[in-house]
């Protein structure tokens, strides 16, 4: 009874805040020292899209698929298996690792449907949150079993890798990549910093369609890059994230992975399916490694699921589950080939599209890198202060790396972002 | 081609002795055996491919060792590994009903039935998540007229339920209060601790429970927490206490209030069972209020695994309640930043879930009813448990902890060799620390239990 009456004299004081007599000293924060975080780069940019009250705006910003009517897409695939799946039994925690179902059809999508490394249980995998949730475990196992171990990141890369390993506190190097005079890929350099690193390197590589330059080596580098790994010793570890989205073919982008594998490397590998199955919000991916046998394996796993048990302690249901039934079942992985072939040609054809507006328009600059180029970005080459124009005086939202997201653009706005593109870089 | 490969790995001296793995470097070395991978028949290519792979370096992470099994989550592995009829899992902490099934809410279906129909799209939510959902969660923990959240004073980010929402504000604290320690109480839930030292905050232990009683060590707690430096974070347990099921008495938690004030300590609250320790949302927010009623500076985890049943959904909240709203929209845009390189952003589908339970007034009443329900089985099988143990045993020894205690779980007393009987000749799956889970006992078995409970506790040193 005192207990419910204290509770009641409680709750009557309570919309009038007078802080205690002792409390004056709790009156300065003990957080006064925290300084405001900068804005992400990234999703910064669509926080400014979406204040913007122009009609003209125009958001080719952040990395999300969108239709030809500008608008968010959730595929027809990822529909019917919600439909499956719903009055589901329970909500029980999955188990550390995450779901089985789901990581081992992920492992068959980017290792092959009928890879030994599979049948010889010689991979170490668990769900992951998506690709950031995959590369942060991967960093912190890293600085966990390799202390010592530094990581080479591709220059320019995706901004949140950085932040990653520098979260995980292992220290970083940058190695050559994408060429500005050419807006393609640096070859020989790049080539010369993998020998120059130390033997035993770790590398990050972005297995198809890099962000944000959407440059990627051909087949035959990819093949001379894998020579001069096993040379060095070196360790692959690829981020993919646009696995489908790059070709519209899964297997065809997958081929930097195969060509490592078949060369005896072991690998790392972050997978992503926020992109290529439009999950973006459900945070699905997974994180494998590949090791030398099944016991390494399952050693290696174990220490996986205890770097996540202190971050989250299992991983969300609703998208691995999502992700299992539609490539679980051969009618619904069908529908998904489709509809990823169509997004990866929706984009294609916007690439091409842009580049012939901005050639009719008369530009003396080269486009011809928009259609090199692959997958959800374009690296334009613009400045920081011709993206600044173009939001400024064109409420066009990208960041200002001058990366634009093709996934943005659409038949109704192709014309105005050429037009704008030109003008500020004629 | 395949002789080739044969004859390279055993013409090496290396093959006959060593491990495979030496093996492999030593071929590697001698440069031997460049046989190539892209044979014309499958078969060759695979044969050939093993050949190459044994030419390949050594795996680096040959040396990491197997990590122990988890200590709670492997006691349900256990049980679905025993065959006996009898078997009991009172192990990890989720709700069962009387039939010892997993319930999945009725206002929870009905919201995803609502969110099927309504035919959301996925995209990213922002990396403090959903607006909507911060709302109604910083709301349920304060109430929605409390003067910290009127004058915008309070922190909410959504987080990976409990545990990502721990770990987000030990990472800050790590980053921005470096200097401080953390105290947690002995005993508390084990994952606490992995959590504070992957985030690299230092902790030490707060006298608790009281074997003696199987109480609270109040004098201890108060001594433990009076001597720690001041500024140091205090970790709370905001209702239903893990592992023990042990809470202050609301005089206590004035106390404990008293004293972390004159320390000029921060208070950490982890609320993981709001709604389903009494029954009542307000009355399990006391101790949170309480503290900010004094006008704390508070960090509250929160979690809506148990209370609204979406476990794997991985939904829950930080909140830092701050002495200003200036403050308190810096310290959100650093927790902001410290999840954009952990998983950039929360997973939408609970998040949405609890969105529309409290953001419909049907829904909510519903939902408040359910956890009631929640909250009296387990009331309910405390008393059938506590009836059975005073009748059966005829010793005299007090058994009315089992009421007094709240929440999921209870601490028997039990100590590891106990635990362990009760175990291996009863087939009663917990932990070895004498917890038990309320929330998978059924009336039907209060009976069995009780007979394992006072032959393991007599009987067994």
């Amino acid at each position: 009874m005192a207990f419910r009456a204290m509770i009641s004299s409680h709750a009557t004081q309570q919309s009038k805040w007078v802080p205690s007599a002792g409390v004056a000293r709790q009156m300065s924060s003990w957080f006064g020292h925290v300084e405001p975080a900068a804005k992400d780069p990234i999703l910064g940019v669509t926080e400014a899209f979406l204040a913007d009250p122009s009609p003209d705006k125009v958001n080719v910003g952040v990395g999300a698929y969108r239709d030809d009517n500008g608008k968010p897409v959730v595929l027809e695939c990822v529909r019917e298996a919600e439909r499956r799946i719903a009055g589901n039994l329970n909500m029980e925690y999955l188990p550390m690792g995450g779901s089985s179902h789901m990581i081992e059809e992920s492992l068959k999508l980017a290792y092959g449907e009928d890879s030994d490394f599979i049948k010889d249980k010689r991979i170490a995998a668990v769900q992951a949150l998506s690709g950031t949730g995959a590369c942060r475990l991967f960093a912190d196992f890293q600085k966990r079993f390799l202390p010592d171990s530094q990581i080479y990141i591709p220059v320019p890369t995706w901004a949140n890798h950085h932040n990653i390993w520098r979260d995980a506190r292992v220290p970083q190097n940058t190695f050559h990549y994408y060429h500005a005079e050419t807006k393609g890929l640096d070859f020989s350099s790049l080539m010369e910093d993998i020998k120059n690193a130390p033997n035993g390197s770790f590398f990050l590589l972005h297995a198809c369609a890099h962000n944000p330059t959407g440059v990627d080596p051909s087949e035959e580098q990819w093949r001379e890059i894998s020579h001069l790994f096993k040379s060095k010793n070196h360790f692959p570890f690829f981020d993919m994230a646009y696995q489908g989205f790059a070709s519209g073919d899964p297997e065809r982008d997958a081929k930097a992975i195969r060509i490592f594998l078949d060369d005896g490397h072991l690998i790392g590998c972050a997978q992503s399916f926020a992109k290529n199955m439009g999950l973006y919000g459900q945070r699905a991916g997974c994180l494998s490694i590949l090791c030398d046998n099944e016991m390494e394996a399952v050693a290696v796993k174990s220490q996986l699921q205890q770097l996540g048990r202190p971050m989250y302690s299992n991983p969300p249901v609703h998208g691995a589950l999502i992700v299992s039934t539609i490539l679980g079942d051969p009618e619904l992985k069908k529908l998904w080939l489709q509809e990823v072939k169509g997004m990866a040609d929706r984009i294609i054809g916007m690439r091409t599209t842009l580049r012939e507006n901005l050639e009719k328009l008369g530009s003396p600059l080269s486009w011809e890198h928009i259609t090199n180029q692959i997958g959800m970005f374009c690296y334009s080459g613009m400045s920081p202060e011709q993206v600044d124009r173009l939001t400024n005086e064109y409420h066009i939202y990208m960041t200002r790396n001058g990366r634009i997201s093709m996934a943005g653009v659409t038949t109704g706005n192709v014309g105005y972002l050429a037009n704008a593109i030109h003008e500020v870089t004629k | 081609m395949a002789s080739l490969a044969f004859s390279s790995t055993s013409a090496s001296p290396v093959a006959l002795r060593g491990r495979p793995n030496k093996l492999a470097i030593g071929v590697a070395q001698s440069g031997a055996c460049h046989v190539s991978a892209r044979g014309s028949d499958r078969k060759a290519r695979l044969f050939i491919t093993r050949a190459v792979a044994v030419e390949k370096k050594v795996s680096r992470f040959e040396d990491v060792a197997m990590a122990p099994p988890d200590p709670i989550l492997g006691v349900s592995e256990a049980f679905r590994a025993c065959t006996n009829e009898s078997k009991l899992n009172l192990g990890v902490g989720a709700y069962r009903t009387e039939d010892l099934q997993p319930y999945v809410l009725n206002v929870v279906k009905k919201a995803e039935k609502l969110m099927l129909e309504k035919g959301e799209n996925k995209e990213y939510l922002p990396i403090e998540g959903l607006a909507a959902f911060n709302k109604a969660t910083a709301e349920l923990l304060l109430g929605a007229d409390n003067h910290s959240i009127q004058s915008q004073r309070v922190a909410t980010v959504q987080g990976l339920s409990g545990t990502g929402s721990l770990r987000l504000a030990a990472a800050f604290i790590n980053r921005y209060c470096p200097n401080s320690k953390v105290l947690i109480s002995s005993p508390t839930w084990g994952n606490h601790k992995n959590i504070f030292n992957d985030a690299g905050v230092p902790w030490s232990e707060y006298r608790y429970y009281d074997p003696k009683t199987v109480g609270l060590d109040f004098e201890g707690m108060i001594a433990d927490i009076k001597a720690a430096p001041s500024g140091s974070f205090i970790l709370l347990h905001g209702c239903a206490h893990n592992p023990t099921g042990i809470d202050p008495t609301p005089e206590q938690w004035t106390k404990i209030a008293d004293v972390l004030e004159e320390k000029g300590h921060t208070p950490f609250f982890d609320v993981a069972y709001q709604g389903f320790a009494s029954g009542s949302l307000d009355e399990d927010a006391f101790s949170v209020r309480l503290f900010v009623e004094r006008g704390f500076e508070v960090f509250v985890a929160q979690s809506y695994s148990k209370n609204l049943g979406l476990y794997s959904e991985r939904i829950g909240a930080i909140n830092v309640i701050c002495s200003s709203s200036d403050v308190a929209n810096r310290v959100k845009s650093q927790l902001k930043r410290l999840a954009r390189p952990m998983y950039s952003n929360p997973p939408v589908h609970g998040a949405r879930i609890v969105a529309n339970v409290v953001g419909d007034p049907n829904l909510f009443s519903e939902w408040k009813a359910e956890m009631e329900e929640m909250a009296g089985r387990i009331k309910n099988v405390r008393k059938r448990l506590y009836d059975n143990l005073s009748q059966k045993d005829k010793s005299g020894k007090d058994w009315s902890f089992i009421l007094r205690q709240i929440g999921m779980f209870s601490y028997t007393g039990l100590n590891t060799s106990q635990s362990e009987n009760m175990t291996n000749k009863w087939h009663v799956y917990m932990t070895k620390d004498g917890r038990i889970s309320l929330a998978g006992l059924s009336l039907a078995k209060c009976d069995y239990l009780a007979d394992a409970i006072i032959d393991s506790y007599h009987n067994v040193n």
